[in-house]
């Protein structure tokens, strides 16, 4: 399989102690969950595949994308996508123009019209001169996901994407994401240590 | 490009010192300097150096423990209250009062003609100033006290930023529900653990205390002064070969600054001796005396330079005022139009040279911290005394060395110079300024960013610089202040030829006339606190549709 994203014999170390070892593959359209208690060393391994681990760990093995070593490429040459549990939409600037930030090309008329759309496609049609910090948990989470998905992502990492939502919007989101990103088309890596998540991804879940 | 700006930041601040340090060496043992004969004799034979010492030391004593004691007690005794808020408003403006300007107040105000005597001289009907000698006091306890009221703002503030990493409500709760007093049960849980987060910014009060020029020119006093004045006035003397005598006194001040520092980290281990004897005794404090003293002291310490500041403004505005009137008899804009011009054109040079220092100092922060962000170099204790080693290091012991060497290397005094000098003392204060909000920007966002295709050049201009703007500008807003500040660099490193507001201040001090050092002293206080009034209203303006911008 050349397309999608592949974890050849990937460990992350630390002080010479291996935290977690993975080898597995994931297709596009497809989700992969890795399930495991906090401090299993999964978001360093998602800091590693998108090429900016912290200082102190080392990994080996290798990612490869749409069968490309990543070795060596910067985060942003990578054009791998993350969602944390906090939206994390840049403060200073309005909802549009987060949402325009990871656009590249096309004309200002152009770009503004692919803002509105994506707003409109989550139920926030008209928001894009609000002030992110004005917006309930729930569209923030929303306007995170088509911010990153308006970039034109090769894979998506979700970082705990749910975790601080309350219960009934967690559902919420957990179907939109999940049909927006199949939608997409690109490969998907999930870490949580939630099950009803794995369950809701409905792919191959691998126990760290 | 950034990799090696760490390193060209560490010789900036380091490299001034050690060549500094050297060209104060070598004329110190006759080399350099012409004519120089033997400046080491010619130093230990001044007759008033026993004297000129003996102050330097009490003075940096007295003001450090005065200092720290207030804030210690204000702390101890307040924080959490609501007179703490009061105090705390009233006292984060006079940390940017340049030293001069304060002085130049508090000498209005305690000179026998001043304001506080003014008040026993209306009630009691005197006609005359005593013959006090309360300022220029031969022990220089008005300096030191005046030292007090400016430091102890400096000190406040550093440890109330401390206050958080030692968790001191969780530790003062755990000690009062042991049943200790409020003021007591934080001397014994956090003040330890206070006290070694801002023991840096202590010992810079010290040796500052000890060593600094424009507050001992004023405050200080005259025959003999103290080594520092008299360090400088033989470095500025006509007779150029005096110029090593000057270094050789540098010298002695550097060793007697490190032998009372040596001395203070004994003191150190002796209080905290004492300290956990107190503990083991299970003693207490008279808690509202201590209360009562510690709100008094500083409540008056930071009304004194208040009212020295106002003192300033009403002598530039003052047409008759006689001797016992508590007021002038009219106020005239006659001064102003006098002085004014003239002050307002060095106000002109003083900002450039303070906005170029602060613009060159904030480069290699960022670029400092950026490239600690992206190479993940870690902050190490050592990397903290470098930022402190010109702060440390007393001013008159490397800044003769630093006008001389490159004097002898044909590079005579001038306004680059100046304006190098005043880079190495502003870094330090823009980086403590901004390293905390800097290092506390969630990386994660670089991260999303990043994964949008965003370059890190992009990320740190579009995101991280944007969103740290309230902390950038607070950042310059320190710089200019403590470029406006200072005198001793201007005056050694511009040869007399770099005039700015602070040297024009202190020199019109010994002169007289009130209302051309009230003009002066004002204009330097406003060069000073109007950089703050911008960095809190640009932010508040250009992000006051985001909310989430408003405390980060």
């Amino acid at each position: 399989m050349a397309e999608g994203l592949r974890l050849e014999r990937v460990a992350i170390v630390r002080d010479d102690a291996t935290l977690l070892a993975v080898d597995a593959a994931v297709a596009p359209g497809e989700v992969l969950t890795l399930m495991g208690p906090s401090g299993s060393g999964k978001s360093t391994l998602l800091d590693f595949v998108m090429g900016d681990m912290a200082p102190g760990f080392r990994a080996e093995g290798r990612v490869r994308l749409d069968g490309r070593d990543l070795a060596g490429l910067p985060p942003e040459a990578r054009r791998i996508g993350i969602l944390y549990q906090d939206p994390l939409l840049f403060p200073h600037l309005d909802v549009g123009a987060n949402l325009a930030f990871g656009l590249r090309g096309g004309t200002r008329a152009e770009r503004r019209a692919e803002v509105a759309a994506a707003l409109a496609e989550v139920g926030l049609a008209g928001y894009a001169n609000r002030d992110p910090a004005t917006l309930s948990g729930g569209q923030a989470a929303r306007v995170a996901l088509m911010r990153v998905l308006l970039a034109g992502p090769r894979a998506l990492l979700l970082d705990e994407p749910f975790s601080k939502l309350d219960a009934e919007r967690r559902a919420q989101m957990r179907d939109l994401v999940f049909s927006r990103v199949r939608r997409a088309g690109v490969p998907v890596l999930l870490v949580t240590h939630d099950a009803a998540d794995a369950e809701a991804a409905g792919g191959e879940v691998v126990r760290l | 490009m950034l990799r090696p700006l760490p390193l060209l930041t560490a010789g900036v601040l380091a490299g001034p010192v050690a060549f500094g340090l050297l060209g104060t060496v070598l004329p110190a043992f006759g080399m350099l300097v012409p004519d120089a004969g033997t400046p080491w004799a010619a130093a230990l034979d001044w007759p008033g150096l026993p004297r000129a010492l003996g102050v330097a030391v009490l003075s940096g004593l007295l003001s450090t423990a005065g200092a720290l004691l207030i804030a210690t007690l204000i702390l101890a005794g307040w924080h959490g209250t609501g007179a703490f808020a009061w105090l705390e408003r009233a006292l984060s403006p006079l940390l940017a009062v340049p030293h001069a300007a304060a002085a130049l107040g508090l000498a209005f105000l305690v000179a026998p003609s001043g304001w506080i005597v003014r008040v026993p001289a209306t009630l009691l009907g005197w006609e005359r100033a005593p013959d006090l000698l309360i300022l220029n006091d031969p022990w220089g306890l008005s300096l030191a006290a005046g030292l007090v009221a400016k430091e102890m703002p400096f000190l406040l503030l550093m440890m109330l930023a401390a206050l958080p990493q030692v968790q001191s409500h969780r530790r003062l709760r755990v000690a009062r529900s042991l049943g200790q007093g409020r003021i007591a049960g934080w001397l014994k849980a956090v003040f330890p653990g206070v006290y070694a987060q801002v023991r840096l910014p202590v010992l810079v009060v010290l040796v500052f205390g000890m060593t600094n020029v424009d507050v001992a020119m004023i405050l200080g006093p005259n025959t003999p002064p103290t080594l520092a004045v008299q360090v400088t006035r033989w470095m500025t003397s006509p007779d150029l070969s005096l110029r090593a005598v000057a270094a050789a006194g540098g010298l002695i001040l550097l060793f007697a600054t490190l032998g009372v520092l040596a001395l203070w980290m004994l003191g150190e281990r002796i209080v905290a001796r004492a300290g956990l004897v107190w503990v083991r005794a299970g003693r207490g404090l008279p808690e509202r005396l201590s209360r009562g003293a510690g709100f008094l002291l500083a409540a008056a310490s930071s009304l004194m330079v208040l009212a020295g500041l106002a003192a300033l403004a009403i002598w530039s505005v003052a047409a008759r005022w006689s001797f016992p009137d508590p007021m002038p008899e009219a106020l005239t804009g006659r001064s102003w139009a006098r002085f004014g011009p003239d002050m307002l054109a060095v106000a002109g040079d003083t900002m450039a040279l303070a906005v170029l220092a602060t613009l060159l100092s904030l480069a290699l922060v960022v670029g400092c911290l950026e490239a600690e962000h992206r190479f993940g170099f870690a902050p190490s204790q050592r990397a903290l005394w470098l930022l402190y080693l010109p702060l440390l290091v007393p001013q008159v012991a490397f800044l003769p060395g630093l006008q001389l060497l490159p004097l002898a290397l044909g590079f005579g005094p001038s306004w680059p110079l100046v304006l190098a000098g005043h880079v190495v003392f502003v870094l330090p204060y823009v980086f403590l300024s901004l390293a905390g909000p800097f290092r506390a920007w969630d990386a994660r966002i670089a991260r999303v960013a990043a994964g949008m295709g965003a370059s890190r050049d992009r990320v740190l201009w579009r995101l991280r610089l944007p969103m740290l703007a309230g902390p950038l500008l607070t950042a310059a807003a320190i710089g200019l202040a403590v470029s406006v500040g200072q005198y001793l660099p201007t005056l050694l490193l511009g040869g007399g030829r770099v005039t700015t507001l602070v040297t024009e201040a202190v020199a019109l001090a010994s002169g007289g006339d009130r209302r051309a050092v009230g003009i002066w002293g004002l204009g330097q206080t406003l060069a000073a606190l109007l950089p703050f009034a911008l960095a809190l209203a640009v932010p508040a303006l250009a992000f006051r549709n985001r909310r989430g911008m408003r405390h980060g």
